[in-house]
C-alpha cells in the first residue's frame, strides 16, 4: 500500500491501522502525534484508525525551538 | 511569583531550547537559567534516522513546562494546525502562538495572530502571543484571549537588545496579562534593562545557545533578571541634568 509520509511516498508492507503504521516504521506512539489526512488522531484511538491507499500522513514530535 | 493561566513559577526566565551545540549543553545551560518553561517546536519526524525520539528524552515534562511554539508559521490556519498537533502530544494547553508575517525581519503578521488567538483561545489553548512592541495590537490581543502577551525587544535572534523601551513600559502599564518580553535579548545587561521596566518575565533562546559559554551566560541572565525585577521594585532614582554633592557640604575646613 503507497501511502505518503511526511511529504515522501512510502509502501507500507505490513499495516493496515495507523498503530501499525508507526510501528512499521520503528516509532514509539507515545512519542509522536499523527495526523491522517489533515486530521488529528488521538493516540488512544491509533489503533483503531485505518491506513488506507493514497491517504496522507504527517508524523510530528517535539525538537528544540526558541 | 509568576502566575500566568493558573501556572505560576518562581522563575522569571524562560529559555527556548534551539541551535544548541549539544544536548548536554542545552540541559546545562537550561538548569544554570533556573528556568522552568523551556519552548520547543513542532515538527515532522525524521523517518531516515535512529534519533526520532525528539527532544523530550532530555527535558523530563515532569521538571519543566514545554511552552509549543508555533515558529514558522506564515498564517493563521498553518499557526492553529501546529498549536492542535502539540496539544494533541499530550502534556498542556498552553501554546507560544507565533504567526511570522516577513521572512527577513521575522516580524508578526498582527492580523493573523489575532485571528489565530481567538480561534485556539475558543479551542481552550491557553495562548501566549509572540508579537511586537505595539500597544494597540498587544490590547486586541489581550481582548481576543491570550493569557499572555510577548512583545519583543528586538527581532528574533537579533541579539539587538531593548530598541523602544517606552513602548514596553506602555504595554505593561495598559494591560492586565502578564507581559513576557520575547525575542531580541544578547546579554546580561540587555536582560536587566528589560526586566527594569516592569515586565512580568523575559524569554530568551539565541542569547544562550549562541553564547560562547552557554552555561555561564545562562548564570548571568538568571543573575539579571533578578536583579533587573529587584531594582524595578526598588525604584530608581530620579534623573537629574544636574550633579548633585553625595558628601555634606557642611564642615570643610577652612
Amino acid at each position: 500500500m503507497m501511502v505518503v509520509v511526511n511529504g515522501d511516498p512510502r509502501t507500507l508492507l505490513r499495516s493496515s491501522s495507523a498503530a501499525e503504521m508507526l510501528a512499521e516504521l520503528g516509532l514509539d506512539p507515545r512519542a509522536v502525534v499523527v495526523e491522517l489526512n489533515r486530521t488529528i488522531i488521538r493516540r488512544a484511538t491509533l489503533a483503531e484508525t485505518p491506513i488506507a491507499e493514497g491517504d496522507v500522513v504527517e508524523i510530528v514530535h517535539f525538537v528544540g525551538g526558541g | 511569583m509568576l502566575s500566568i493561566a493558573g501556572y505560576t513559577f518562581r522563575s522569571r526566565l524562560m529559555v527556548g531550547t534551539g541551535k544548541y551545540r549539544s544536548n548536554e549543553e542545552m540541559v546545562a545551560a537550561i538548569e544554570a537559567s533556573g528556568a522552568e518553561v523551556v519552548t520547543v517546536a513542532v515538527r515532522r519526524v525524521s523517518l531516515d534516522r535512529e534519533d526520532a525520539g525528539g527532544i523530550l528524552h532530555h527535558l523530563p515534562p515532569s521538571r519543566f513546562t514545554l511552552l509549543s511554539n508555533t515558529a514558522g508559521c506564515y498564517s493563521a490556519d498553518e499557526a492553529i494546525r501546529y498549536a492542535r498537533l502539540a496539544r494533541e502530544a499530550g502534556f498542556n494547553d498552553l501554546v507560544k502562538l507565533e504567526v511570522i508575517g516577513d521572512r527577513e525581519t521575522l516580524l508578526p503578521d498582527t492580523a493573523g495572530l489575532l485571528e489565530a488567538t481567538q480561534v485556539l483561545a475558543k479551542e481552550g489553548f491557553k495562548v501566549l502571543a509572540y508579537t511586537n512592541d505595539d500597544l494597540i495590537t498587544a490590547l486586541r490581543l489581550e481582548d481576543a484571549g491570550a493569557v499572555a502577551v510577548m512583545p519583543l525587544a528586538s527581532p528574533i535572534g537579533s541579539g539587538l537588545g531593548l530598541l523602544n523601551p517606552y513602548f514596553i513600559r506602555t504595554i505593561k502599564s495598559r494591560l492586565s496579562v502578564p507581559i513576557i518580553v520575547d525575542a531580541g535579548v544578547g546579554t546580561a545587561s540587555d536582560a536587566c534593562l528589560v526586566m527594569e521596566q516592569g515586565v512580568d518575565g523575559i524569554l530568551m533562546n539565541t542569547a544562550l545557545a549562541e553564547a560562547r559559554d552557554p552555561v555561564r551566560m545562562a548564570t548571568a541572565m538568571k543573575l539579571a533578571v533578578e536583579a533587573g525585577r529587584d531594582a524595578y521594585l526598588a525604584g530608581r532614582m530620579p534623573r537629574r541634568e544636574v550633579a548633585v554633592p553625595s558628601s555634606p557640604e557642611q564642615g570643610m575646613l577652612g
